[in-house]
């Protein structure tokens, strides 16, 4: 079941496009940003209230890096792997944010405090290597940095 | 040395308010346009201009608005084009973080031109210090007046919206972003039809890239011989550049079209690095040809760029040093690629990751020569005119000028069986 308020934000995002469907992607967003990631019930559901099938929105939601159709963490790593920060040796800062997490790419640490996936340039290619903790983005990254970073969140 | 795009930019970079941004001249150059200006005075002044489009193809701007049917009534669509996710870009961003109210100023000029009364901006998820930036900028516009109805009393209308994207690199190729606003997968379309007929919503419909967008107040205020007088060449305007990689200082500086790849590097970038030397570029993303040493004298833009048989794409340059493995440098490329090709059509779908194996195979010591021309095959077979869109010739870009420059790396690989760059291995969970 969507609430009320999911269901408000997605009208909004229907509001602004000439055909329902346009706002599938808005819609799966909008429920993700209130429940994390998009479970098949939830799938159905938006499905249902955009007039899709859920194969037809299922095969959006699969298609987009940043829809997560499996439980993620309360907080989600992105860790930028392309090449300005791999020139300036972002896989240094994988190995040790692995080894201090204890997981790997797509992987959720058991208290379900971080899930770590790679991501595909930030754009701040002149301060690698990057990544992002939910909204916040961190640049010019040395591994003596992470536990500071990693303690804001909790 | 003049700056328009950037000049008022805020050294604190926070973006600058409508009041800021109208007491630097700001929205001067809408309010003489929609007073004396036909759209189609407006389409002529931008192709004389010579504009060129910044997303990375470089097609005359006024030419390609100039095919978007003039007489039609159908509703239109003007979209900016701010998905920016070429690896080893970063341009767009200063722009949409620092004078959102330039690409809003720049987005309603092109919307008046085409005749458009819909706009959006197709901005990329991670970019959320702009998605603040424009939502606060909208607001003030529509406030002021600039958008709605009846703008500035010249009866004409305009909505524009924000819309962020999900994710996913091929969005920013100009049809799958269509596609993707329609609220589909973001895999491209046949042309013809070109968007400028059949667009959005089967609408006319005209995409350009950000910092193309930012351009027009200024050539509208100035003039087209203004326009062409900021470049060293004959392709107009200014640029902003960019350089990543192990250079001294790493950054973006708006200056003349057309300098010099060693100008940039070594005057603007500090030039590389203490103990390392310069051994090629990606002019403009990750999917250019590389240029090298040889070409440190080449001008900087499409028409130079293109001779030396490279693309100035997006004018942000990734630097490879000669510390760094280029296998190893262009494994990474083809990793992007592979993960983000839209797998639409087969040689590209299966072609990258086959690619990105054999890469991985020759940096880990394990390669044979023949992989070598099975490489070289790749890059034929997913060349130009052998899929479904410009994604997989891109993606080849880089690894057939690796495989013309650097085939002694590849090939000492091979040989030794090992890398022979001092680069920890790391034993990476993945
Ligand atoms: C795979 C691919 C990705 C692209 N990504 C972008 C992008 O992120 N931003 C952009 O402005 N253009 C991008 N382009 C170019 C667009 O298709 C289009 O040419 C451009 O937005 C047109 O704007 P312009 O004429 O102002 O340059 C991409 C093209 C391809 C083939
Ligand atoms: S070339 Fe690649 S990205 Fe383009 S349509 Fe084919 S599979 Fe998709
Ligand atoms: S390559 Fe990492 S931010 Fe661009």
């Amino acid at each position: 079941m969507l609430t009320t308020e999911e269901k408000n934000e997605i009208d909004h995002a229907i509001s602004l496009v000439p055909v329902r469907k346009a706002a599938g992607i808005d819609a799966l967003k909008i429920v993700q940003e209130h429940r994390r990631w998009i479970s098949d019930e939830s799938l159905r559901d938006i499905a249902a209230y955009m007039d899709m099938s859920p194969e037809e929105l299922d095969s959006v939601a699969t298609f987009y890096n940043l829809i997560f159709r499996k439980p993620v963490g309360r907080h989600i790593i992105l860790l930028c792997d392309s090449i300005s920060c791999w020139v300036m040796g972002y896989e240094n800062i994988l190995q040790d944010l692995s080894t201090k997490l204890g997981i790997k790419y797509g992987e959720t640490t058991t208290d379900g405090r971080y899930t770590l996936l790679p991501n595909c340039c930030l754009g701040t290619c002149d301060c690698a290597p990057a990544l992002m903790i939910d909204d916040d983005l961190y640049r010019n990254l040395t591994t003596d940095q992470l536990d500071y970073i990693l303690a804001k969140y909790d | 040395m003049e700056k328009p795009l950037t000049q008022h930019i805020r050294a604190d970079r926070q973006p600058l308010t409508l009041k800021e941004y109208e007491m630097a001249g700001g929205y001067q150059s809408l309010r003489k346009v929609i007073k004396a200006m036909t759209p189609k005075a407006v389409i002529d002044l931008v192709k004389e201009s010579n504009l060129r489009g910044r997303g990375g193809a470089g097609f005359n701007t006024g030419l390609k608005w100039s095919f978007v049917p003039a007489d039609s009534t159908t509703p239109k669509y003007l979209i900016a084009n701010a998905d920016e996710m070429e690896p080893g870009t970063f341009k767009d961003r200063i722009l949409l973080e620092c004078t959102p109210h330039q690409l809003i100023e720049g987005m309603i000029l092109a919307s008046y031109a085409i005749g458009a009364n819909i706009s959006y901006i197709y901005l990329r998820w991670a970019y959320k210090t702009a998605a603040h930036a424009l939502t606060k900028a909208l607001e003030e516009a529509k406030a002021a007046g600039y958008l709605g109805q009846n703008i500035l009393g010249s009866g004409f209308n305009l909505e524009m919206h924000l819309h962020t994207g999900a994710g996913r690199y091929m969005c920013g190729e100009e049809t799958a972003l269509l596609n993707s606003l329609e609220g589909k997968r973001a895999t491209p379309r046949a042309k013809p039809p070109f968007p400028q007929i059949s667009g959005l919503f089967g609408r006319p419909t005209i995409v350009n890239n950000v910092e193309t967008l930012c351009c027009l107040p200024h050539i509208l205020m100035n003039g087209p011989d203004w326009f062409k007088d900021l470049s060293r060449t004959s392709d107009a305007g200014t640029k902003i550049y960019g350089v990543s990689g192990r250079v001294k200082k790493p950054g973006a500086w708006e200056l003349p079209m057309g300098i010099t790849m060693r100008e940039l590097i070594e005057e603007y970038a500090g030039g590389m690095q203490d103990g390392l030397r310069f051994r090629g570029a990606l002019p403009g993303g990750a999917s250019t040809d590389f240029l090298v040493e040889e070409h440190l004298d080449v001008k900087l833009d499409y028409t130079s760029v293109a001779a030396a048989g490279s693309r100035l794409g997006t004018g942000t340059l990734v630097i490879l040093d000669d510390k760094t493995c280029p296998v190893g440098f262009v494994k990474n490329l083809e990793h992007f690629f592979a993960q983000e090709s839209c797998g639409y059509c087969t040689p590209c779908r299966e072609g990258l990751p086959w690619v990105e194996k054999i890469l991985e195979s020759i940096d880990l010591g394990k390669g044979r020569m023949e992989d070598l021309q099975l490489l070289a095959f790749h890059t034929k077979y997913l060349g130009p005119g052998n899929t479904f869109c410009a994604f997989a010739p891109g993606a080849m870009e880089p690894l057939q000028s690796a495989l013309k420059y650097f085939r002694e790396d590849f090939e000492k690989h091979i040989h030794e069986k090992v890398c022979p760059y001092e680069r920890e291995t790391l034993s990476v969970l993945r």
